[in-house]
């Protein structure tokens, strides 16, 4: 089915293109102009996105808004892209997260201010194009591409350890994508000199090259989803990235690793991928359970909610290995869900780092005295974190729960407990730091949030009650594409 | 015999004259003019490129004998010779400036940059083992002498004992080698060393012998462990204009005498040379990557980056010929060619960079004086920013695809082993590429003097990562001509 209207390739380069145009604004002394070229083009940059939803034919499981045009002849290469009921929220939600996280960050960064957005607009597009790249050699250049600008994001304006963070962030994630480069390639060959993910997914493949790619996908996928026990380069990274870089990195990066399972590794090597579903659901318990109990005991702010991004993200990866459709959709909307929220955790901690300066836990005491209208929308994103009914946390959980007792009842029981601890460590951490007294005469000082800051967590806090309240304009999208996944994996291959 | 047409030798024939035209010229020339002697040097490379194009208009895509079959035009010899102009006319333009500040703006070196060039586009239309050894000590004593040019510096003049002396023992491999090639074929002629190995009368033992010397002798002159020692020393005691000399155009000389030599010659025996290409790649890659992450002089660190290349490259080389059949050899081949063209290209750039940041006085190469580049000049900090992803092989730069279609090859040739070792050392190769991003990005600088300001050096190092980047998003012209190269040689 195509479109007059390239409105996926406008999604991918409007944020590319404005990027470089801010880039071109050059030194801090054109500051203003870059912030206000950056919020245009992240603006715009939404609003392109936007006929992808409404345009979407949500009866057809088929891929949409498909562009196909010969990109590298001699290797094969097509720039192919489409999108389907999986893949098309998700460049909705980037394209939203990069508009927030630019007005986020537009008095917070003053030094090389152009190069800062130019970073987040580039990767905005890059990251659009991940989603929609049905090559795998776009989707592999994409993907790897993404690396270059949150790599400089964390090393240029991240905190005292930054390098160490960016140069581990890297190379771990490099190395898993190399591996997945080499699945690739043999892929090709397996499909007798087709790069496209489509065919791929009906090439009869054996239970040994099914178990050896599942675990090359595995290497490129887990590192990035990230998945105990290849989690801790995000701990390091979220602590030193910027505010904005925690952001997109929870919000977005973290998402390609599992929409890399549900693209490539379920319908690519259903085999494996039933086969090896305990090794996949002990891991993501553990990372729900384990990981939920390190978080617990973290004194800091942004490494909380880094380890509660793993056990939030150790959910999704279980809700797909259960290979039911409430697990698959579950495990969507949590990703979705974790988009906004963990964003929204971010930049709530970055709003108290910008007039404390500091992430500690300990420094901070009865917030809520000097800061009421923050402690407010805080309050709504822990709620949401913990996974309270209402807000848009709950759902995902209760879908992948609801799918994991049909699946077994012990592993659902287990999964549960994430309420729990979900629950303890975020409102702990929020009790700690907004009630109480006034711990100290740095937080009596402290200002409430402006209008600019007041504009974004609204935004956000829109959205999370939205996506809790009335879940179906995201279901809805999804049910056909996710119930031709399933056909995909019920269906053997060998 | 007969000499037949002189069409394949046009553009050889008018290097030679121009080079001593030059020779002549200069001598008459005072100091202030020598610019004279520098354009003129650029006309004749730009005169060469017509020619080529003359010589490609004339003979299209069927190969062109002369001098009685010792040399060959075809489309693999003038491709490459069309890039190595491009490689030698930058490297000139890149040198000018550092070159007049430090008094080694002379007639000689453009004279023996011409004859290097001369000897690099005969190697590469070589069809007999004469010739094509002819080609190579025309390469490299100018060369030599390049890095000897500077007489008052020390560690240049070491670094040309060395490699004088190195080089020599490896022509000495390489000459040996071919005596024994030719003793089993009783033919010096490439094409018909092809035909006896073919027709099974060549004596096997000697062939084999044979080539081992000539590939070890080969490994020499690419750089591959464990022929690569002369490689750091070399880079990192030349000038730095003679570096990027040595660095990048004589890459391609080098690709093109391997492809003439084991592939025109001696596909036949594949089996023999293959093997030998996989361990020195292999131990390529692990050694030059592992080194270079030890290195904190910035041109040593290149110098084992260039290392590993090769290994890529190699790979390329070593992965044609699957069990006799010859069915992927057309795509490994191009795939090694791509991967040493935009080596070279990638190379030219970042060999470029220390005369940008160099000055009368003072001479950057190591990594300490990259440091806080992105605060100096952003532009160029990115600039190199894409020489340095480009080379540890991340995409949308054009160093990716060149991983990228060796790993294909490997694949192709089902030995999934070797790419995945490629991949892990390309791994371990990102680790310095990134630590040089991180010292211009997210370090301070210490040397806020202002850059270099040539105009020329600017502008060219500026389009060329431009093009390390363009040609990242739109790879599929140059691999075409590298296909379009290979194809007309394996039939």
């Amino acid at each position: 089915m195509s479109n007059a209207t390239p409105w996926l390739s406008l999604a991918i380069w409007t944020p590319i293109v404005a990027g470089l145009v801010v880039m071109a604004t050059g030194g801090d002394r054109n500051a203003h102009i870059a912030r206000g070229i950056a919020l245009i083009g992240a603006i715009a940059g939404f609003l392109v996105t936007i006929p992808l939803y409404t345009g979407f034919d949500r009866a057809t499981a088929a891929m949409q808004f498909v562009e196909l045009a010969p990109w590298i002849r001699t290797f094969g290469v097509n720039y192919h892209l489409g999108v389907d009921g999986i893949s098309v929220l998700f460049i909705l939600l980037n394209s939203f997260i990069t508009a927030v996280v630019v007005i986020a960050g537009w008095e917070v960064i003053q030094s090389r201010v152009s190069q800062y957005m130019a970073a987040f607009l580039v990767m905005s597009g890059l990251l659009n194009g991940v989603f929609s790249a049905l090559d795998a050699v776009l989707f592999y250049v994409f993907f790897e591409g993404s690396l270059i600008p949150m790599y400089l994001i964390i090393g240029i304006w991240g905190g005292s350890n930054r390098v160490y963070a960016a140069i581990k962030f890297f190379l771990y994630t490099l190395l898993g994508s190399l591996l997945m480069l080499v699945a690739l390639v043999f892929l090709y060959y397996a499909a007798g000199g087709s790069f496209s993910i489509l065919d791929w997914q009906q090439v009869r493949l054996p239970m040994v090259a099914q178990v050896l790619l599942f675990f090359a996908f595995f290497a490129a996928f887990s590192v990035k989803v990230p998945m105990w026990p290849v989690h801790t380069w995000l701990p390091d990274a979220h602590v030193e990235a910027p505010t904005g870089g925690s952001a997109v990195l929870a919000a977005i990066m973290l998402k390609l690793g599992a929409y890399g399972f549900i693209r490539f590794s379920l319908p690519i090597a259903p085999d494996a991928s039933l086969y090896l579903a305990p090794f996949m659901i002990t891991l993501s318990l553990v990372a729900v359970i384990y990981v939920g109990l390190v978080a617990l005991v973290q004194a800091d702010m942004k490494k909380l909610i880094a380890y509660s991004s793993i056990s939030h993200m150790g959910f999704v990866t279980l809700g797909f290995f259960i290979f039911n459709a409430y697990g698959i959709e579950g495990a969507l909307v949590q990703m979705i869900s974790h988009g906004f929220v963990s964003a929204a955790m971010f930049l709530c901690v970055g709003v108290m780092y910008d007039r404390m300066h500091s992430r500690l836990i300990a420094d901070y005491g009865g917030v809520v005295n000097t800061m009421p209208k923050f402690a407010a929308f805080m309050m709504l994103f822990a709620m949401a974190n913990a996974g309270l009914p209402g807000t848009s946390g709950f759902v995902g959980e209760f879908l992948v729960i609801l799918g994991a007792v049909k699946y077994s009842f012990w592993i659902g029981a287990a999964a549960a407990t994430t309420l729990i601890f979900g629950a303890a460590y975020t409102l702990w951490m929020y009790k700690r730091v907004i009630f109480g007294a006034v711990a100290n005469p740095h937080v009596a000082e402290l200002e409430d949030i402006g209008r600019r800051e007041f504009f974004f967590l609204a935004l956000l806090a829109a959205a999370v009650l939205a996506v809790g309240i009335y879940p179906a304009p995201l279901t809805d999208v999804m049910h056909a594409s996710v119930e031709n996944l399933l056909r995909h994996v019920a269906m053997s291959k060998l | 015999m007969t000499l037949g047409s002189l069409v394949p030798a046009y553009a050889e024939i008018a290097i030679l004259v121009a080079a001593s035209l030059i020779l002549l010229i200069d001598v008459f020339l005072p100091d202030r003019l020598r610019g004279v002697t520098y354009a003129l040097t650029q006309v004749a490379i730009l005169v060469a490129a017509l020619a080529s194009l003359v010589v490609v208009q004339l003979t299209g895509t069927r190969p062109e004998f002369a001098f009685s079959d010792m040399f060959v035009s075809d489309p693999m010899a003038n491709a490459l010779k069309l890039f190595v102009y491009i490689a030698v006319s930058a490297t000139l333009v890149y040198s000018r400036g550092y070159l007049a500040e430090r008094g080694l703006f002379k007639g000689e070196f453009f004279v023996l940059v011409l004859f290097a060039l001369l000897g690099m586009m005969v190697m590469i239309s070589a069809n007999s083992l004469l010739v094509l050894y002819l080609g190579l000590e025309l390469l490299s004593l100018s060369l030599y002498a390049l890095v000897a040019l500077d007489r008052d510096s020390k560690v240049a003049t070491e670094a040309a004992m060395k490699y004088f002396i190195l080089g020599a023992l490896a022509s000495g491999l390489l000459l040996y080698g071919m005596s024994m090639l030719y003793g089993a074929t009783g033919t010096l002629e490439i094409t018909a060393i092809a035909q006896a190995v073919a027709g099974g009368d060549a004596n096997r033992m000697l062939l084999g012998f044979g080539v081992v010397f000539v590939v070890a002798g080969l490994a020499f002159k690419l750089g591959a462990v464990p022929f690569h020692m002369w490689i750091p020393d070399v880079y990192q005691g030349a000038p730095n204009a003679m570096t990027l000399m040595i660095a990048s155009a004589p890459k391609l000389a080098a690709f093109a005498i391997a492809i003439r030599l084991l592939v025109n010659g001696l596909l036949n025996i594949a089996v023999e040379w293959q093997q030998m290409l996989v361990i020195l790649s292999v131990l390529s890659m692990a050694i030059g990557n592992l080194a270079a992450i030890a290195q904190t002089n910035y041109k040593r660190m290149l110098a084992y980056s260039a290392i590993a290349n090769m290994g890529f490259m190699l790979l390329g080389l070593a992965t044609g010929v699957v069990g006799g059949n010859l069915y992927s050899a057309i795509d490994a081949y191009s795939a090694a060619m791509f991967y040493a063209v935009t080596y070279v290209l990638m190379s030219l750039g970042a060999f470029a960079l220390p005369m940008l940041l160099s000055r009368a006085g003072f001479e950057a190469e190591t990594l300490e004086d990259l440091r806080g580049l992105n605060r100096r000049s952003p532009w160029y900090a990115f600039v190199t920013l894409l020489f340095m992803f480009s080379l540890a092989g991340v995409p949308p730069t054009v160093g990716f695809y060149a991983k990228f279609a060796v790993i294909r090859a490997a694949v192709a040739a089902d030995m999934i082993w070797l790419a995945v070792f490629a991949v892990v050392m390309s791994l371990v190769g990102a680790f310095y590429y990134l630590r040089v991003v991180k010292l211009m990005y997210f370090d301070d600088p210490v040397d806020t003097a202002p850059l270099r300001g040539d105009l020329d050096l600017r502008l060219l190092l500026s389009v060329n990562g431009l093009a390390v980047l363009v040609l990242g998003l739109l790879p599929d012209g140059l691999m075409a001509v590298c296909l379009a190269s290979i194809r007309s040689l394996v039939v």
